[in-house]
């Protein structure tokens, strides 16, 4: 009982070692984003995709060191799909707003 | 029939279904939470350029300042992580001791902004100057809301893990439901810091 508790404690809530992981890997995608813009190595668009690539992936290193997201158990199979649901709802959202608020400044604003 | 069919759910589920259940109505509330942020982001996405001729995000943002936010932030996850790994282990001191100090991160975190603001405010930048800055504190703000609310709810736990220190399941479930909320509002941070700080100062 104990070792089948254990083992949950490892997979489901995550383990100091992890924990470790994904904050060395966040402070190092944090630095590296800061850094960039801060000593303005890149053109402003090369810099624009930089600083979203680094977010993405830091995203990705919080959902699965901090918030544990997995496909191990069937609570992290719902898990994963409301959140892979609630993504492709949002990206529609946020890129189709930017989309036609840009049309609209196009073609109404004369610029 | 029925029975096998529930008996089987709970070995599947654990022998702690019910509370998953409650953790995972709470995950669904955060995703709900998310469709909030990403549509305050995407009125900040068309927004971003409108300065109505005053103050840009270039003159008035103070990067290294925002950079100490995030350290702050990103320090009180895993310090919440570790008062998680404590509550796992029922060592409600550890649990204490660990979510003490994720609190103190987070009330730096919201002084260092508050600060930030007043000092917008100061400059004449307050939300009414320009949609850019309404865009900004509409979106930034409802970012420290959440990290206030999420203060008191770490508090008020901290009392009921000080009453109830043998931890049981509840205490464990209520804990669980504010690491998932805690460790979410960094991530909507990172969204903040890249695409409203850094992304405008490029």
């Amino acid at each position: 009982m104990a070792q089948t508790h254990t083992t949950q404690v490892e997979e489901g809530h995550g383990s100091p070692r992890g924990y470790v992981i994904g904050f060395a890997l966040s402070v190092i995608l944090t630095v590296a984003a800061f850094g960039l813009v801060i000593g303005g190595y890149l053109s402003p668009s090369a810099s624009l995709i930089a600083i979203t690539v680094l977010a993405i992936v830091q995203i990705l290193v919080h959902l699965v060191y901090f918030l544990h997201m997995g496909l191990a158990s069937s609570q992290q199979r719902w898990d994963s799909l409301s959140l892979a649901y609630s993504a492709l709802c949002i990206l529609i959202l946020v890129i189709g707003t930017v989309w036609v608020m840009h049309n609209v400044a196009m073609n109404m604003m004369a610029r | 029939m029925s029975t096998k069919t529930l008996v089987a759910a709970q070995g599947e589920l654990g022998h702690d279904h019910h509370e998953s259940h409650s953790v995972f109505g709470f995950w669904l509330y955060m995703m709900t939470d998310c469709f909030l942020f990403a549509s305050l982001f995407a009125t900040f996405a068309v927004l971003g350029h409108q300065f109505a001729g005053g103050p840009t995000a270039k003159d008035l943002f103070d990067i290294p300042g925002v950079a100490l936010e995030t350290a702050l932030l990103l320090l009180s996850s895993i310090t919440y992580g570790f008062a998680m790994i404590g509550a796992y282990q029922r060592k409600s001191g550890t649990v204490l001791k660990w979510l003490a100090l994720t609190f103190l991160l987070g009330v730096g975190f919201l002084v260092l902004e508050m600060q930030e603001f007043a000092h917008l405010i100061h400059e004449g930048a307050g939300p009414q100057r320009s949609a850019f800055f309404s865009a900004f504190f509409t979106l930034v703000g409802t970012h420290g809301l959440h990290v206030t609310i999420g203060l008191i709810w770490m508090a008020v736990l901290m009392v009921q893990v000080m009453q109830k220190p043998n931890l049981t399941q509840r205490e464990i479930t209520r804990l669980t439901c504010l690491s998932l909320f805690w460790h979410f509002l960094d991530i909507v941070w990172i969204c903040v810091f890249s695409f409203v700080y850094l992304a405008s100062v490029i």
